[in-house]
């Protein structure tokens, strides 16, 4: 079975498997630990005992989350070498480097500060462990840049030469670095992460606001995350915007397939909203467009004209179904956060902010939509850049290792059992974690008795007395 | 100038394999210990020895990974293939025993199958992590920039003896880092382990020496004859001089001495692989030379590297002086 699939397609679906569960939790960590921090420093500036106990709580929903963002990322580091050999080699001397700025600068602080973070808030004082706090927040951030300026190395290379036995060499590190999609790229990311968090937030507290619209910390909570909401989400979605004129420019042809263009627009394209792509006739069936608004977005001009797939080889054209419809999924989520945002702050300005069950209700539903629209657009961008892995210049077929079918596939389903059995363990211990109200004593144990109080970890920290300095 | 930096890097890169099996040596120890304790306060005070370092303790295998990839992506496109199967059972099994941390405080009736994967991930793990030195140790069969073996050439007699000397090896880690930070009844049991468990590192230390230069005429030639003969006489007098420590140790029943003893241990047998492949990269064909990146990649890591690394080791070594001395079994996890 698996030597009729191929090596390279076995290899294809096993990188997209693992970074699909992988970028999940960073996404997740990157806008929680930002979300920890302000929660601490917000705690030791006001006193107010509230937001020590939503530190408390979304602590522990953080140290899972983290925990399998780093097995799942331990994999991703080895899967270039044992599945993409070939690229590995070629690309090495340009990629690694960066990468291995992202383990020195960010991976060694976010583990250095974790501990101290999670288990020494009495030992080091509220103080330095302040600083762990940001300083994990920080790491994430900085892990961010580098693997982002990584990707859009390989989306729109730039500062590179090519040697005798055919490696990418680095001619000018500040233009790989800095190579012409990475702003844009990690503007949109980071944006997607806080995003993600503020709607998980959000979800949350509004879940315990139906249950108990008088819960003071899942009230401070849910506010707290609708201000994110509104205020990032118009944020992001101009930075998509911008993000698709930057790929409109450097990577045509994804934009071609994003949009659902298979044929040349000489005099003004349309926006295609929705239709389904039909690759073998090289159409969109059923198709709902608006004439010429294509053109309007993509280059302010209603009859500028666009070319489309029809002028590039068949052999280079990504694969457009999957291309058009995560694209849209992403789009469509971003217009219903913004929905969500508007929404709330109308009720904060007339009244019942935190008592509109149907706003309640909608946040609950919106909850993981960020997951998702950080996955789908995710899978535009880079089934969007097929069939290469460097774009333009390596195909993705001579870019594997010289393994088996056989290896990978077996590989491949280690990998899956593996991943949902785990992470699915994990995914349900969150939210159980999600499901006790913040203000609950002891978070410790879910299905069993409570430990005796020496153990319960709550206890300690209030025995201790943690006043704040000021 | 171009031979002496791909040297720093090599030099660089088995520092950072060094700290990280000292380092996730005693950490997988422990997990390889978990079955001989029962369920219940002893597993927590084991596991709360090292939740607060684990992670940083694994950083190190990222950056001897990613670091291979950065400095020497010819070496790193040819192991990985070569070794498909112990690698993916060893990212398999740090999943396992990664997640187990934190999942086996958020239930009670499923805390005994995190601990079995607790366990079972440190076991394979450090199996596998054994495997793989001694497949690279016998040799690696390259053609072109490309790896050209089978997919079982990693499975000999010798790799799996290998495999056990590193289980066996880091459960010495293990159990004398616990004799360090705990007290008690645990510290009691974690002595008389070390009793068994020094003896038969040493005895795997041994068979091991003995079997790699007769794997290789050119091993044999290194350790034998040449300025490198030199090492053939000091190792092994350093490594008597490491077991006498270790051992009186033990026996004057002292905290620190025999943790500190095992690490030397650890030292002075990766100084000894260290003569043996020198100059190569992957025994018996690639060198550190020609897997290296073009210059223009090593010094681009190497500034931050230099200025990086000092960091590192200072705020790791500040974050274990937090977490200082005994556990203290009534504290509760975060
Ligand atoms: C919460 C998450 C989220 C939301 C609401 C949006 N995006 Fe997005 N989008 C991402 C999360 C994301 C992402 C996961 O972060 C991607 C994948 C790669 C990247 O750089 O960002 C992405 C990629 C991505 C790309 C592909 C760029 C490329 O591959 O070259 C475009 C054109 C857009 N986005 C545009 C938009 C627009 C116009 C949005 C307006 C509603 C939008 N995104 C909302
Ligand atoms: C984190 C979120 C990401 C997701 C969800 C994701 C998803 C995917 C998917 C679905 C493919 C398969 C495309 C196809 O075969 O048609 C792919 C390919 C690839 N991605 Fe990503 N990707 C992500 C980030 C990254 C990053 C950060 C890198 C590099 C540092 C990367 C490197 C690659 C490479 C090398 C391939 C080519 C191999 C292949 O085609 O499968 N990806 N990715
Ligand atoms: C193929 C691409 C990727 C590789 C090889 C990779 C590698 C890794 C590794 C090895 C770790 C564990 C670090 C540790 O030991 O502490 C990790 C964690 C992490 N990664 Fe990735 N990663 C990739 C994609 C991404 C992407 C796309 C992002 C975000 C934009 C990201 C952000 C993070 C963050 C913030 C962490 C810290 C742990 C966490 O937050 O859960 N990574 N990654």
């Amino acid at each position: 079975m698996f030597d009729a699939m191929g090596a390279e397609l076995l290899a294809r679906i096993q990188f997209a498997f693992t970074i699909s569960f992988h970028i999940i939790f960073p996404a997740f960590s990157i806008g929680l630990a930002s979300y920890l921090a302000v929660l601490n420093g917000l705690w030791l500036r006001t006193g107010d005992q509230t937001y020590l106990t939503l530190f408390e709580y979304w602590k522990k929903i953080f140290a899972m989350a983290f925990a399998m963002g780093v097995v799942s990322g331990i994999v991703m580091s080895y899967q270039f070498g044992t599945n993409w050999s070939v690229f590995s080699d070629k690309t090495g001397p340009i990629l690694g480097p960066l990468m291995g700025y992202e383990v020195l600068s960010a991976f060694f602080l976010e583990a250095g500060f974790l501990g101290i973070m999670l288990f020494g808030r009495h030992r080091v004082g509220p103080g330095l462990h302040m600083f762990a706090t940001a300083v994990v927040a920080f790491g994430t951030l900085v892990s961010a840049t580098w693997i982002l300026s990584v990707n859009s190395w390989m989306q729109t290379p730039a500062g590179y030469g090519i040697n005798e036995v055919g490696q990418f060499v680095p001619q000018d590190w500040w233009a790989i670095v800095f190579n012409p999609s990475f702003p844009y790229r990690l503007v949109h990311m980071v944006l997607a992460a806080f995003l993600t968090v503020a709607l998980v937030v959000g979800g949350v507290g509004a879940f315990h606001l139906l249950r108990n619209p008088a819960d003071v910390g899942s009230k401070r909570m849910f506010s707290m995350a609708m201000w994110m909401a509104i205020i990032v989400t118009p944020i992001q979605i101009f930075a998509g915007d911008q993000h698709g004129l930057n790929t409109l420019e450097h990577q045509p042809t994804k934009v071609m397939a994003m949009e659902g263009h298979f044929d040349s627009h000489p005099d003004g394209a349309p926006l295609i909203l929705f239709g389904i792509p039909n690759s073998k006739e090289k159409r969109i069936d059923y198709a709902i467009k608006i004439p010429k608004l294509g053109s309007l977005i993509l280059k302010h001009d209603p009859d500028a004209p666009m070319d489309g797939l029809d002028t590039v080889p068949d052999e280079l054209e990504p694969p457009v179904g999957i291309v058009f419809w995560s694209f849209r999924i992403m789009v469509g989520l971003g217009f219903a956060m913004l929905g969500l945002g508007m929404w709330g702050l109308v009720r904060r300005w007339r009244g019942g902010f935190s008592s509109d069950r149907w706003l309640l209700r909608a946040s609950v539903v919106m909850a993981p939509s960020g997951f998702v629209a950080v996955l789908a657009g995710w899978v535009t961008t880079e089934v969007g850049r097929q069939p290469y892995t460097v774009y333009g210049l390596l195909k993705t077929a001579d870019s594997l290792a010289p393994v088996a079918a056989s290896a990978v596939g077996a590989s491949l389903v280690a990998f899956i059992i593996v991943y949902f059995f785990v992470f699915g363990a994990g995914a349900f211990y969150i939210l159980r974690l999600m499901a006790k109200p913040p203000a609950a004593p002891n978070h410790s144990l879910d299905d069993g008795p409570i430990r005796t109080a020496g153990i319960a970890p709550g206890s300690r920290v209030k025995s201790r007395s943690l006043t704040p300095s000021h | 100038m171009d031979i002496e930096l791909s040297f720093i890097w090599a030099g660089l890169i088995a520092f950072s394999v060094l700290v990280y099996v000292v380092l996730d040596g005693f950490d997988l120890g422990i997990g390889i210990l978990f079955p001989t304790t029962k369920p219940g306060q002893d597993r927590d005070v084991m596991m709360n020895s090292i939740a607060p370092v684990w992670d940083g303790n694994e950083t190190w295998l990222v950056l001897g990974g990613g670091g291979l990839f950065a400095v020497f992506p010819l070496a790193y496109a040819i192991v990985l293939p070569a070794l498909y199967a112990p690698i993916t059972a060893m990212l398999l099994a740090l999943i396992f025993r990664g997640v187990a941390f934190e999942y086996r405080w958020r239930t009670q009736r499923w805390k005994a199958v995190w601990d079995v994967a607790f366990a079972g991930g440190s076991f394979v793990a450090a199996f596998a992590q054994g495997i793989a030195l001694g497949a690279l140790v016998q040799g690696i069969h390259v053609e072109g920039r490309a790896y050209a073996g089978g997919w079982w050439d990693w499975l000999t007699p010798f790799s799996i003896m290998t495999g056990v000397a590193v289980v066996v090896g880091y459960a010495l880690l293990g159990s004398t880092w616990l004799i360090m930070k705990t007290e008690g009844d645990l510290q009691e049991r974690m002595r008389r382990y070390s009793w068994y468990l020094a003896p038969a590192t040493l005895t795997f230390i041994v068979l091991v020496s003995i079997a790699t230069p007769m794997l290789n005429a050119e091993y044999f030639r290194r350790w034998f004859d040449g300025p490198t003969a030199l090492f053939s006489f000091l190792i092994p007098l350093l490594v008597a001089a490491t077991t006498y420590l270790l051992f009186t140790g033990l026996r004057d029943r002292r905290d620190a001495q025999p943790f500190l003893a095992s690490i030397t241990l650890f030292v002075l047998c990766f100084a000894g692989i260290g003569v043996s492949f020198y100059p190569h990269i992957i025994p018996p064909t690639v060198t550190i030379v020609a897997a290296a990146a073009p210059d223009e990649s090593l010094w681009f890591l190497l500034v931050g590297a230099l200025l990086l690394i000092p960091m590192i080791l200072g705020y790791t070594a500040y974050a274990y002086w937090v977490f200082r001395g005994k556990v203290d079994p009534e504290e509760g996890y975060h």
